[in-house]
């Protein structure tokens, strides 16, 4: 790692600043009156250049700034245009081609939180606007040179877990160049899917797709993996991570550490358990939809037996632990649906003469499995819907069978008592029980106990902990083939971060000045990633924080007691100043005419 | 001028602190779905509320807001687990600094505000907006 030392900035009413103030066609310049806020920043401290380009982003204005910051010699710039989402990038490019740093860009906001939001009243958008700008400056005035962060990278990767998310992620990474190391905590590779026959919506077994998974593994050198292995322990920084790894051999442990540039956590997920006589579970042949599909893949053709017993009839009841009010799992698994109905025709395929009860709240068979759910129903399947708030209960009967009662909403809310030989319990996806490797990475944990992503839709495999990615059921219920597509997604975003050798971190992290720290230690435990560590500094101990480790957050600034920590581009001096700036809006708004 | 906006010398000036990633978005999504909301309501994003200075959320209260709103990331915080507590306790602090100052408290208010939460926040700011005007009204005595 490495950070060069930029030129010292100048004194905050001699910086040389550029302001443009953007019409965006007329989006901004319909509701705002632009030359108004372009006046009223022309003359604040340190601006040299106060300008309102018709469109800011299009290549003429941007070459027209690189020009104004070469002849004019700016050391800052200020675009008030649309949200910092869409062109904070490109205005950073524009000050980088014009060699100017660009952390002495900011970006204003006057499009989505200003015109668009107030097309009624111009005075006022107007008004707000020159604030916001003013705001601006006041944050570029005091902005300090930065330089991103510079990481070396390791170009291996450790996956977690050997289910079929994380044992295709590893071929994806030995296929791109990184190699790859699996660590598995039981003894056998291949999750859940290893243990099932065919699955949907190809038919294909899933014991089998894996077994071929793992012949190709074996075919190739750059990846390794081990079973009855756990990753206990991670230090260093992203893009060379020291993982620590304890492998469980002969009734004792060995340690193993493991350079790796990226993480990917594949953990996967644990089928939900119901509780002694939930919905009869407990009771000689009530199983789960897990129990039922071994007992499905392991029959005979043309019968299906439990305990030795010939089954007749079978009662599917949906959603068991799934879509409860909190504190129960609220959330749907959106897979159960889909596995279920193709468990049933699988039974059919065995013995079409087998009845088969659907007793659902809602049949979630989303995109083509929608095709399933008719064919399931074309081979006699009979599907009813009950109430939400009235669930089927399950009885053991004295003649030894089973019975459910259900009431179908779909004939008037009629009560039906069907006697069946065995009860499914279609359950979903619960979180796995993962605290000590939450622990290890700081994994980000949901309210629902899956793993967190930076974004769901446009950072989905990420974390906020730089270089672990997460991929499968470990962050929700997912089918086998949403999976392996978030498994390959972190596979390409670790090719991302570790081909290129080196990779470049925001460095608006966290800083403590040693002048005013007292040591108290209030800020050590305040940072969940271990960020923040006690030094010796001038014959006493200070805070430190490791601009690699720290995500920037700034958690720990209202945490010391002394005033001690800022967090760079939000610095206290730039906060103050950007607050005063923004209220101190005095200058008169001139009406529109007509 | 056009249309039923209150004009802006009437309306309190409010200043809204946002996070980068999940509130600001939403407060983008409320302008570009043109829900309006007055336009004496300024934002300010940092990357997380949980780094919020309560020093800063009286400052604001005394240069001239008559209101502050942190746009908490509640449960959603990618950084911390324990966000929507640490920024509970950081409006507390700041809270009893005002009490001191002998600033009202319904002034600062804080509310957790997802990335598509837009037509909560306009109403948030009408509301607040609302209080605050009623909080200008001197309490009649006896």
């Amino acid at each position: 790692m490495s950070q060069e030392t930029p030129e010292p900035k100048a004194a905050p009413q001699q910086r040389r600043i550029g302001v443009y103030i953007c019409h965006c066609g007329g989006n901004i310049s319909d509701y705002v009156d632009v030359a108004a806020v372009r006046e009223a920043l022309k003359d604040e401290p340190g601006v040299v250049v106060s300008e309102s380009p018709v469109f800011a982003c299009s290549d003429g204005t941007q070459h027209d700034m690189i020009d104004d910051i070469r002849a004019q010699n700016l050391d800052g710039l200020v675009v008030a245009s649309c949200s910092p989402k869409l062109h904070q990038v490109t205005f950073r490019n524009v000050a980088k081609r014009a060699d100017l740093n660009q952390y002495a860009y900011t970006q204003v906001n006057v499009r989505e939180q200003d015109s668009w939001a107030h097309p009624h009243d111009r005075a006022g958008a107007t008004e707000k606007a020159i604030g916001l700008v003013r705001a601006g400056v006041a944050k570029t005035r005091l902005s300090d040179p930065l330089e991103p962060l510079r990481i070396e990278t390791v170009p291996r990767a450790l996956v977690v877990g050997g289910g079929i998310a994380g044992l295709r992620a590893a071929i994806g990474l030995a296929d791109v160049g990184i190699q790859a190391v699996v660590v598995e905590r039981e003894s056998r590779l291949g999750g859940w899917v290893g243990r099932f026959g065919p699955t949907f919506p190809d038919e294909a077994s899933g014991a089998e797709e894996v077994a071929g998974l793992v012949e190709q593994i074996k075919a190739r050198r750059d990846i390794t993996v081990y079973t009855n292995a756990e990753l206990t322990g991670k230090s260093g920084t992203f893009g060379n991570y020291a993982a620590q790894l304890t492998l469980h051999r002969d009734g004792s442990d060995k340690q193993l550490t493991v350079d790796v540039g990226s993480i990917i956590v594949a953990t996967g997920f644990d089928s939900y358990a119901p509780d002694e006589g939930e919905f009869g579970y407990g009771i000689d042949g009530v199983v789960t939809l897990p129990e039922f599909k071994e007992l499905v893949d392991a029959a005979p053709a043309g019968t299906l037996s439990y305990r030795g017993r010939p089954v007749r009839s079978i009662a599917y009841v949906y959603c068991v632990g799934s879509r409860q009010e909190a504190p129960g799992n609220e959330y749907c698994s959106k897979y159960c649906c889909t596995a279920t109905i193709h468990a049933s025709m699988l039974v059919s395929k065995l013995d079409p003469g087998i009845r088969q009860y659907h007793l659902h709240r809602d049949i979630r068979a989303y995109g083509r499995n929608e095709l399933l759910y008719n064919e399931s129903r074309d081979r006699g399947s009979i599907y009813l819907k009950f109430p939400d708030d009235t669930p089927p209960s399950v009885q053991k009967e004295a003649s030894g069978g089973l019975s459910v009662t259900v009431t179908d909403l779909l004939t008037e809310s009629r009560e039906l008592t069907l006697p069946v030989d065995l009860v499914v319990l279609v359950t979903g996806m619960v979180p796995r029980e993962n605290s000590d490797l939450v622990q290890v990475l700081k994994l980000p944990v949901g309210s629902d106990g899956f793993f967190n992503e930076i974004h769901p839709k446009l950072r989905p495999v990420e974390t906020v902990v730089d270089g672990v990615m997460i991929a499968g059921c470990c962050q929700s219920p997912r089918t086998v083939g949403e999976s392996v597509a978030a498994g390959l997604a972190a596979v390409a975003q670790s090719a991302a971060l570790l081909k290129k050798g080196f990779a470049e971190l925001e460095p608006l992290v966290a800083r403590v000045d040693p002048e005013k720290c007292v040591g108290s230690g209030e800020c050590l435990t305040s940072c969940p990633y271990d960020a923040i560590t006690s030094i010796e500094w001038d014959g006493r101990q200070v805070a430190t924080v490791d601009p690699a480790t720290c995500k920037g957050c700034g958690g720990c600034v209202p945490v010391c007691g002394s005033d001690a920590i800022d967090l760079l581009g939000y610095t206290d001096a730039q906060m103050r100043a950007a607050i005063e700036e923004m209220i101190a809006t005095d200058v008169p708004v001139k009406e529109p005419v007509g | 001028m056009s249309g039923a906006a209150e004009p802006a010398a009437d309306t309190p000036r409010v200043l809204v602190f946002s996070t980068i990633n999940i509130s600001d978005p939403g407060i983008d999504l409320a302008g570009s779905r043109h829900l309006e909301y007055p336009a004496t309501v300024q934002t300010m994003a940092v990357p997380c509320s949980s780094g919020l200075k309560p020093s800063w959320l009286v400052h604001a209260l005394e240069s001239g807001f008559e209101g502050v709103f942190v746009a908490s990331d509640g449960e959603e915080c990618a950084y911390l687990p324990d966000c929507a507590e640490r920024t509970a306790a950081i409006i507390d602090r700041a809270q009893a600094m005002m009490s001191e100052r002998g600033i009202p408290a319904q002034r600062l208010k804080m509310a957790a505000l997802c990335s598509v939460c837009a037509e909560p926040f306009a109403n948030y700011m009408r509301e607040f907006s609302a209080t605050l005007t009623r909080l200008r009204t001197p309490v009649p005595v006896g």
